[in-house]
């Protein structure tokens, strides 16, 4: 899966180095301060963030983007629909 | 003396409760009898020709035959190894030798056991070929791409696991044997987690098998690898006459004959005991959802294992989870990456597109009791809890 180029995110979350959970953590603490529609990419190098942030956004209703490499690094683009 | 003499030193006693059958059973108590009697019986080798050699191979023609009736195949089908993963290792390099003419491509579901897909990458790395057939979110195999994958142009050799040793999730093995019976395809079929829960003779249409004596209750360093008459498969190692060829190396007579009195006497009781570890893992089943908060109960709740359960809780982390539990005596697994050696999630999970982190496998035993799975359930929402609470996570 990869992003429509035209899809900027609003932020970036950068958990780069960080061990799952902590990537979600951060996604689930920050995307609700957010308003409804806003796009956010969570830059994570934890392979479990591959598999966690899709599945936390099925859990919590949010949209799943899809993942587009960002220097190298994967980001994980979230959009909040409710 | 570690204590100094005045110290006053307080232990808090916890009861252990073991649930990790799945990586490995208690031994049965039938297993150390006939391990200890075959200690003093059955240690001579048993291809040579004096009498000590005769009693030695009495017992291993006698384990074979017990474990040929068990599995419902014949004796002469059947070799031990010196592990469940030998005997996995085998079969897969083992039939894409013997099948080498069909072709070089090993067909395999995305989730079998690390040790067919190490075998896999091990025929890779030799220039052979390997594709993976995805599952659902429930871990069930996509019945339609193993058909595709098993009949097209080139495939030596198909790889299913009965049932996910991480998840539990039992495969549609007689409908993936009869793909590949139109295909031409043999299967092999890696029985570790359903031998004795279910029967052989149930996972119909294979050519080879393999399973593990300690999933069953018998000792580490047994495995078995059952290849049906007919069937062509090439020692992808040197050449060694024990165990039909299959096996190379004295055979550890005394854990062959521990594994196969356990095998017997489980199978004895196989229905009533699955029946009762069923019934423990739907209530476990039902419990944790409803006693802890946003939790994802992993794999399929009805064609599945009797006695396994895996779940994820969310924002937790796994190795911490682990921890906390084995403080209070609870012995379980995980596939988070936190606890594997890799740093990767589990592969199982991973094809599922379920949740990894805050990953929990529970797999119950004939010890375990109905107070131990209460005790466990009583305890487990406290756990999480406490850890949500330290890592600041309680109401996201």
């Amino acid at each position: 899966m990869t992003v429509n180029d035209t899809e900027q995110p609003d932020e970036v979350l950068d958990c780069l180095g960080q061990r799952c959970p902590l990537p979600v953590i951060a996604l689930a603490r920050r995307l609700p301060q957010l308003p409804v529609g806003a796009v956010v990419r969570v830059l994570a190098d934890d392979p479990a963030a591959a598999v966690d942030i899709p599945a936390w956004c099925r859990m919590r209703g949010q949209e799943f983007l899809g993942v587009t490499t960002v220097d190298g690094s994967p980001g994980y683009t979230v959009r909040r629909t409710g | 003396m570690p204590y100094p003499r005045h110290a006053t030193v307080s232990f808090v006693v916890v009861t252990s409760v073991y649930l990790d059958s799945a990586t490995a059973a208690p031994l049965h108590p039938v297993a150390r009898q006939a391990l200890l009697a075959a200690l003093d019986d059955g240690w001579a080798d048993p291809a040579k020709l004096y009498s000590q050699a005769r009693r030695a191979r009495q017992l291993l023609d006698a384990a074979r035959a017990a474990t040929a009736e068990v599995l419902g195949v014949r004796p002469d089908e059947i070799s031990f190894t010196s592990s469940g993963t030998a005997a996995a290792h085998a079969a897969v390099l083992g039939g894409l030798a013997g099948h080498r003419r069909a072709g070089d491509t090993l067909v395999h579901s995305a989730i079998e056991h690390s040790a067919v897909l190490y075998a896999a990458q091990w025929h890779t790395a030799a220039g052979g070929r390997a594709v993976s057939v995805p599952v659902d979110r429930l871990g069930r195999l996509d019945l339609e791409a193993w058909s595709a994958a098993v009949s097209a142009p080139g495939v030596g050799l198909a790889s299913l696991i009965s049932a996910s040793h991480e998840v539990g999730t039992v495969q549609p093995v007689a409908a993936a044997a009869a793909a590949c019976a139109e295909a031409g395809v043999p299967l092999y079929v890696d029985a570790a987690q359903s031998i004795p829960h279910t029967p052989a003779q149930e996972l119909a249409g294979w050519s080879t098998l393999s399973a593990s004596a300690h999933k069953w209750g018998g000792p580490p360093g047994v495995g078995l690898l059952v290849v049906r008459k007919g069937t062509r498969w090439t020692p992808p190692y040197p050449h060694d006459e024990r165990e039909a060829g299959r096996a190379p190396g004295a055979p550890n007579l005394p854990a062959i004959v521990a594994a196969a009195a356990a095998l017997r006497a489980v199978a004895a009781d196989a229905a009533v005991e699955s029946a009762r570890l069923s019934a423990l893992v739907d209530r476990i089943r039902a419990a944790v959802p409803a006693t802890v908060p946003d939790v994802e109960m992993v794999g399929d709740p009805v064609a599945r294992l009797p006695h396994l359960v895996t779940f994820s809780c969310l924002y937790v982390d796994g190795e911490a989870l682990l921890h906390a539990l084995d403080r209070r005596g609870f012995a379980v697994s995980s596939g988070s990456s936190c606890t594997s050696s890799t740093l990767r999630p589990s592969h199982v999970l991973e094809a599922m597109g379920v949740l990894s982190h805050g990953n929990v496998r529970v797999s119950l035993h004939r010890d375990t009791t109905e107070a131990e799975v209460k005790r466990f359930l009583a305890e487990l929402p406290g756990v999480v809890a406490d850890l949500r609470a330290e890592a600041g996570v309680v109401g996201l």
